[in-house]
């Protein structure tokens, strides 16, 4: 194979083909499209839109949670009934219609066929239909709320579930089928990684968001049908009264529990391992730095979706589990927590002697740093068991957990979308404001979780509609916490879509980096490149400029 | 340390609460050490390699020597703090034989208590101080949670399962108790109480029943609400209805029964009054009444305290 290298501008300007948002017309032409790249912006519009309303409706918990009776100045934000449903409406919008799709169906599918060197995905309708697929259950999901609400959490623990009135079949279903949305697009993924990586790129030549990004297609995978047939029966427990988790139907509730957890505990890893993936791209770009620890990071993504499997019983440690399992999943717990130190530490070292410019997106990954750190250390707390005991299920648990998701993957997210905005609208954002609302994002953030950790550690349990006048400062500072968090994110909100008005004055390659994404034009052509690409050298070789190779 | 401790913490009740807080404050310090070094690592870096044009920076792929310092170091220490956490685990799991043990049952929304000698409560309870006590816990309907945060014990309340926790209060004072498992509307509202005094102070509580009950009999509505959970709570409602009905193989309904004639099976009979409740409730064997078999249980030796009897002659007289 004889290649052709060519070395590429990284100014902007200049001859423009026609690219993929303009390549056809009309809205008909969105909802028929099998390319990855506008299916990756529908998804992000869904996804968008689900962390708005999961967003509004977690600073309306707040709210009313500044007074132990929900009043403020007369004024009844909510009664103990409507808090339940709107907690349960905020985990179940927040995990399964915005985090668990966030990164790879919507930052996944745009870049990832791009990091590739590939045309497209491996199956570009089932993609399509993955699409189609996660808009019936989030109809589903939403449904619920007009047709009876449900107030169950997002964990459905039975018999609750199977005996409280309202539309949690239904929001069940809707579970189900937004499972059936993830499994597509993991399985699309896969194959994608396997077959369609541009010649040149082995296994170890691959950026590591695609690493990252394959480590959760496995688990989506594997894991997803388990809450699927979960649901399933669940249903069928409320239908047709078959007792399968209500005992008093003779079923067992703790069975709920190992069949919920053993998928929902590996979709933590669904969530997180994008994250991280995300992280590994920003941090040698703006670092200008070749990545430290290449096969570690990429070996514990993979280490990581394995062990995730097996940790799930630490989330029954005072559930109801046997004593032996419970101490078989302590000890799992701690090794699982290895990987993720590795990664930090190979992150710093990466920053070490680099040439860093703190952009938005290094801003944001700098804040993962810090708070996916809190998150992880913090989970040594919950890992020990005796601790554990009297941490568990309360806001020590909900600070911990947020600090992992929020301040880790949602933080990563935020700082992917402003890493690869130029390639997906072929605008730049203005620096200024996103930095000043990621600033006030990580402060907000901090205020919000940092007091619901006292509040935890000194025995407030969660999911409590009000609560013992000694909490309400620290809930007090917690809700304000969360509006300058919600101000930083509105900030975000408008300096993406204030970019939009602007012209299309990307450069290909604004970061300076050094995958191949950023060698096909601001925004792709439809094709994504004009021949098929050749992978030249490493992904985070920083010896050379940015090449592509020709067959 | 101690003023960090009691910031982040309740009051510890207990030894091993006390034991639970020192894995805390050690695992704190942990966290501590490694978010400062992440932290000062990120600002070093950020400040000392800050972008300048032209700089090359190193081609540094990996170094095995480092990776296996931050590899290893870290496995050692988190796994002794899982033999640190087992251990106190194990020692919360397993109660001692002499352990007082009370019954605990979960329901919505509140909990009920029961002594050995069958006395049952409702929301609080009073235990003496120094003694271990072991709580066996289950549920009524759905899953709720026994957490008592001074003592550092939780867990679930299980449906037709009987889990227990047990602890040796080593303070006096009054402890909340706290439903950490979402039940459903009143989740939050599901509070208790327990009163750790001394052994003199128990034993009074326990023989003559909460001083709220005193308050109770001070008007004629408090004791009948009093005497309608004795009825309950003693299962006097298994054999006996109030609304007039008869119950298969029980005893006279206690509708009307205030005054009532009733001829016995040895012939006697009585006019229902204070001292035949009294009797009937002791030595039920004493004098049956007619078309009913011997088979009520006696409550007497103290069984029903004088102030229940008090209530449920209250309940009585007023079920006309």
């Amino acid at each position: 194979m004889a290649t052709l290298s060519s070395s590429l501008s990284t100014h902007g300007g200049g001859h423009r083909e026609v690219d993929y948002i303009n390549a056809k017309q009309g809205i008909w032409s969105w909802m028929t499209t099998v390319d990855h790249k506008r299916i990756g912006i529908m998804y992000l519009f869904f996804v968008l839109l689900s962390f708005l309303v999961g967003g509004l409706l977690a600073l309306v918990l707040r709210l009313g949670l500044m007074s132990p009776d929900h009043k403020i100045g007369g004024m009844v934000i909510y009664d103990s009934e409507t808090y339940n449903r709107i907690f349960t409406l905020h985990g179940a919008i927040m995990v399964f219609m915005f985090i668990i799709p966030s990164i790879p169906a919507a930052l996944g599918n745009f870049v990832l066929p791009l990091m590739l060197g590939a045309k497209d995905v491996a199956f570009p309708r089932l993609n399509l239909a993955s699409f189609y697929v996660y808009l019936a259950g989030a109809t589903m999901a939403v449904s619920s709320i007009v047709l009876g609400a449900v107030d169950t959490g997002w964990t459905f623990y039975t018999p609750y579930s199977s005996s409280t009135n309202g539309a949690v079949s239904l929001m069940a279903m809707a579970v189900f089928t937004l499972g059936f949305s993830s499994i597509f697009t993991g399985m699309n993924f896969i194959a994608t990684v396997h077959k369609l990586r541009a010649p040149g790129m082995g296994w170890f030549d691959m950026p590591l968001f695609v690493w990252g990004i394959y480590a959760t297609a496995l688990i989506q995978v594997l894991a997803t049908p388990v809450i699927g047939i979960t649901m399933v029966l669940l249903v069928m427990e409320r239908a047709w009264k078959i007792g399968i988790f209500d005992a008093s139907l003779g079923g067992d509730p703790v069975l709920f529990q190992h069949f919920f957890w053993f998928y929902s505990h590996p979709a933590v890893y669904i969530m997180i391992l994008p994250g991280m993936a995300i992280i590994s791209e920003i941090i040698p770009t703006f670092s200008q730095k070749t990545m430290f620890g290449y096969r570690a990071i990429a070996f514990s993504s993979v280490a990581i979706a394995l062990i995730g499997f097996l940790v799930w019983g630490h989330h029954m440690f005072p559930n109801g589990e046997s004593t032996l399992s419970a101490l078989i999943f302590s000890f799992l717990t701690f090794l699982v927590a290895i990987p993720s130190g590795i990664k930090v530490f190979n992150w710093l070292a990466t920053m070490w002697r680099g040439n860093i410019a703190l952009n938005a997106p290094m801003l944001y990954a700098i804040s993962f740093l810090l708070l996916f750190g809190i998150g992880g250390l913090t989970g040594i707390f919950l890992g020990a068991l005796s601790v554990d005991i009297h941490l568990h299920d309360t806001y020590f648990v909900v600070a911990h957990f947020h600090y992992v998701m929020m301040g880790g993957t949602v933080i990563a997210f935020i700082g992917g979308l402003h890493y690869w905005w130029p390639k997906m609208t072929g605008r730049m954002y203005n620096e200024g404001s996103a930095r000043l609302a990621c600033a006030l994002i990580f402060i907000g953030f901090n205020v919000t979780f940092m007091s619901q950790f006292v509040m935890g550690s000194r025995g407030m349990p969660r999911r409590y509609a009000t609560y013992l006048p000694e909490f309400q400062h620290l809930h007090q500072m917690s809700t304000v916490g969360s509006w300058i968090l919600g101000l930083g994110l509105f900030i975000t909100l408008g300096c993406l879509l204030a970019s939009l008005r602007g012209p299309k004055n990307a450069p290909d390659n604004p970061w300076g980096a050094r995958t191949l994404e950023w060698t096909t034009q601001s925004p792709p052509i439809e094709h994504n490149f004009h021949d098929q690409p050749v992978a030249v050298h490493g992904p985070y070789d920083y010896r050379v400029p940015l090449e592509v190779g020709h067959v | 340390m101690e003023w960090l401790r009691s910031l982040l913490l309740p009051m510890a009740g207990s030894e091993h609460a006390r034991r639970v807080d020192t894995l805390f404050m050690a695992i704190l310090g942990l966290n501590v050490f490694f978010f400062l070094l992440i932290l000062f690592l990120t600002l070093y870096c950020v400040v000392k390699f800050k972008r300048r044009e032209g700089v090359v920076t190193p081609y540094i792929t990996h170094n095995l020597s480092l990776e296996l310092i931050w590899s290893v170091i870290p496995t050692f220490i988190v796994l002794g703090i899982f033999f640190w956490g087992a251990a106190g685990f194990l020692d919360a799991n397993i109660p001692p034989d002499n352990a007082m043990e009370i019954s605990v049952t979960g329901r919505k929304w509140s909990w009920a208590f029961e002594y050995p000698d069958g006395s049952k409560f409702v929301r609080e309870i009073h235990i003496p101080v120094g003694k271990p006590v072991k709580f066996t816990i289950t549920s009524d309907d759905v899953l709720h949670d026994f957490y008592v945060p001074a003592m550092r014990v939780k867990h679930d309340a299980i449906p037709q399962r009987y889990d227990a926790v047990w602890f040796t209060p080593t303070e006096t004072g009054k402890f909340n108790v706290a439903c950490s498992q979402y039940c459903g509307k009143d989740h939050s509202k599901m509070a208790g109480m327990i009163t750790v005094e001394d052994q003199a102070s128990y034993d009074k509580w326990l023989l003559e029943g909460p001083p709220e009950w005193d308050e109770m009999l001070k008007t004629e509505a408090g004791s009948i609400a009093l005497g309608k959970q004795v009825y309950e709570n003693k299962g006097c409602n298994s054999c006996h209805s109030v609304d007039g009905t008869k119950v298969q193989n029980g005893g006279p309904t206690w509708k009307g029964i205030w005054g009532r004639g009733e001829k016995f099976e040895d012939g006697g009979s009585v006019v229902v009054d204070e001292t035949y409740v009294r009797e009937s409730i002791n030595e039920p064997a004493k004098h049956v009444v007619q078309g009913y078999q011997n088979i009520m249980p006696s409550f007497g030796g103290g069984l029903v305290r004088e102030k229940e009897f008090k209530g449920l002659l209250a309940y009585m007289r007023s079920l006309k």
